[in-house]
Order: structure tokens, then sequence, then C-alpha cells
């Protein structure tokens, strides 16, 4: 039940990031610097949580080595996100075989 | 006002927009699932997880520290309040984004948007449907925005309860390569804007290296995978956001 208890946490400071604002701000936030953090974040966040996470997303790492590579790759040519998310798992897939 | 059918302005319109996120989300979380899973969480408890938080990386980096405290904890996990914090931490920081696209959405809602609307609408809030919500033209209707989360939500809690109940049935390779899906699709957010904008690619190459660097050096093992993240995000934000200051919308 603590794990039940924690998501909740989780749940209820998430949802906080998202109501607070849509119901308490009516103006427009002037600082630069917040503005700029802000416009970054997201990206730092991902990039932060994905490396280096993804090496040992797999049982093997070089298989999860391969995944990532192929994910890259198709990002980089700007493949939809879910075909990029499969190919990854795909190309990990064949790896694990061997 | 424009009332035609077609406009965004009903509910079937936005549960038809929503269908491609769901079809995404469901592959996603399944992946969610079978990660929460191996972690050792119950599939009862990766179920609420996703039906109460609706977020990929806030539940990724929780999923990461409630599984390392239930690791050391060898099977009977005791609440802590550290970890109560550090889970909150992370997902104040992580989640964060979503107050810049509430702030963004509060100017793209229609007057039908009372306080109540407000407090339901905004659970809603995520990379997609927030981005397909306020490309769309004209105000969002309230039903319009709840059809789109409509398709999108269940899929989410779907796929995860799937994933966490498939992981234990798939042959081990299958569900070790869907654990990887989930960085696949943070790669498929970041890699493209880093392409195309030098600032967004050095915020990315800063985060990546700091969080390589401090998982590597012994000297910073102390340190938990919720607050390395935290601490990563925030130093790469900074730093890019002192290096290329983003133009203030007028």
């Amino acid at each position: 039940m603590t794990v039940i208890i924690y998501v909740l946490i989780m749940a209820a400071v998430t949802y906080l990031t998202r109501m607070l604002p849509l119901a308490l701000i009516r103006e427009k936030i002037r600082s630069r610097f917040i503005i700029s953090l802000l416009t970054y974040l997201p990206y730092t966040v991902l990039s932060a949580l994905t490396f280096p996470a993804v090496f040992y997303a797999t049982s093997s790492t070089a298989a999860s080595l391969a995944g990532c590579a192929v994910a890259l790759i198709l990002a980089f040519f700007k493949v939809p996100m879910v075909l990029v998310a499969l190919s990854a798992s795909a190309a990990s897939f064949i790896f694990l075989l061997f | 006002m424009n009332t035609q059918k077609g406009t965004g302005l009903y509910y079937k319109d936005g549960l038809r927009d929503g269908i491609p996120i769901g079809l995404g989300y469901f592959s996603v979380s399944f992946g969610m699932g079978i990660l929460a899973a191996s972690k050792g969480f119950s599939a009862l408890a990766a179920l609420i997880m996703s039906a109460t938080n609706l977020t990929s990386a806030g539940q990724a980096a929780g999923i990461e520290v409630i599984g390392e405290a239930l690791l050391k904890s060898g099977g009977a996990l005791v609440f802590s309040l550290l970890t109560a914090g550090e889970l909150a931490l992370a997902q104040l920081v992580i989640n964060l984004r979503y107050s810049l696209m509430a702030v963004s959405l509060s100017q793209k809602l229609s007057p039908r948007f009372g306080s109540g609307h407000r407090f339901l609408a905004s659970a809603f809030i995520t990379d997609e449907i927030y981005a397909v919500g306020v490309t769309r033209k004209g105000d969002i209707e309230p039903r319009y925005w709840y059809g789109l989360a409509t398709v999108p939500y269940f899929s989410w809690a779907l796929g995860t309860l799937c994933g966490a109940l498939a992981g234990n049935i798939l042959p081990g390779a299958v569900g070790s390569a869907l654990g990887i899906a989930l960085y696949g699709m943070f790669l498929a957010i970041i890699v493209p804007p880093a392409r195309d904008n030098g600032a967004v690619c050095f915020a990315v190459c800063v985060a990546a290296a700091l969080s390589c660097l401090m998982f590597y050096l012994p000297f910073f093992s102390f340190l938990s995978a919720g607050f390395r993240v935290i601490i990563c995000a925030l130093a790469a934000a900074c730093a890019a956001a002192l290096r290329s200051p983003v133009e203030a919308e007028k």
C-alpha cells in the first residue's frame, strides 16, 4: 500500500502543476529568464531521464544500445513518435534473440 | 460564433482528433506497464499510477524512485518522508512544463470555461493533447477538450494495465525489448527540435552529459535517480536560458 500512497503523492503534485496556472494565472509571465527556463526545461528533463537509463532499458546493454541508435537515427529524420518507439523495441528484440 | 460541424466545437470532433494520440499512448504505456512490473509494481498500482498521473516522464521518474526504494526495502516497503519529498520534488520539476502549457492554454479557452471546467480540464494537459488542442483554430470549448482527452486517457490507463499484466506472460525478450519504447518516444520528442535549434541542442546535450557524469562518477553515487534528473535538468535549462534567452512574447 505504500506504493499507492507514493503514487497518489505524485498524482497530487502533477495535478497542481497543471491546475494552478490554468485556474490562477490570468496575466502573462514577464521575466525573460523564467520564460527561457520554462522553454528549455521540457527538453532537458527528457534528456536527463533518457541518458543513461536508456542503456539499461532492456536486459542486455548491447540490445539497448542498438535500440537507442535506431531511435536516434529515426528521430533525427522526424519519423512519427509511435514508429520511433516501436522500431527501437524491434531493434532491441532482434539483438536479444542472439 | 461558428457552430458548424467539424469546427472543433463538438465532443465527437475532439474524440476523433484524440484517436491518433490514443494509439501512440497505448504502445508507450504498454512499455511503461512492463517497466513498472519489472521494478516491483503490482498491476493495480501501475494502473492507478497511469489513471491518476497521465504523464510519461513523471511516471518514468516515479517508477525509478519507487523501484529503488522497493529494491532497498527487500519487499517490506515502509513509508519514508524523504522518498515522498523526493517524489514530490521530482514531479514538480519534471512536470513544470505543464504549468507553461497551462499558461499558454489559458489564453485559448472559450468563455464557457468557468472555474469548475478549469479544475477538471487541467487534469488532461499532456504534451500531445495540449499540442493538438492549442494548434486548433479558434477558442477551445470544454466539450471539445473532453472529447480530445477521452481516447488518450483510457488508452494510457489500459495500455499500462495490459503491459503490467503481460510483462509476466510475454516471452522474456519481447517484454524486455518493449521496455525501451518509452525512451524511443522521449528521443522522438527531443531530437527533431534539437536538430533544428542550436539552443535546444545545447540544452539536451548538456543535460545528457551531466546525467551520465553523475551516474558513472562514484563521487555522486549518493544521489538517487530522482534528484539526479532534477539537478541535471535544472542546471542544463539554466545554462541554456542564460546562453540563449528566448524572445519574450509581446
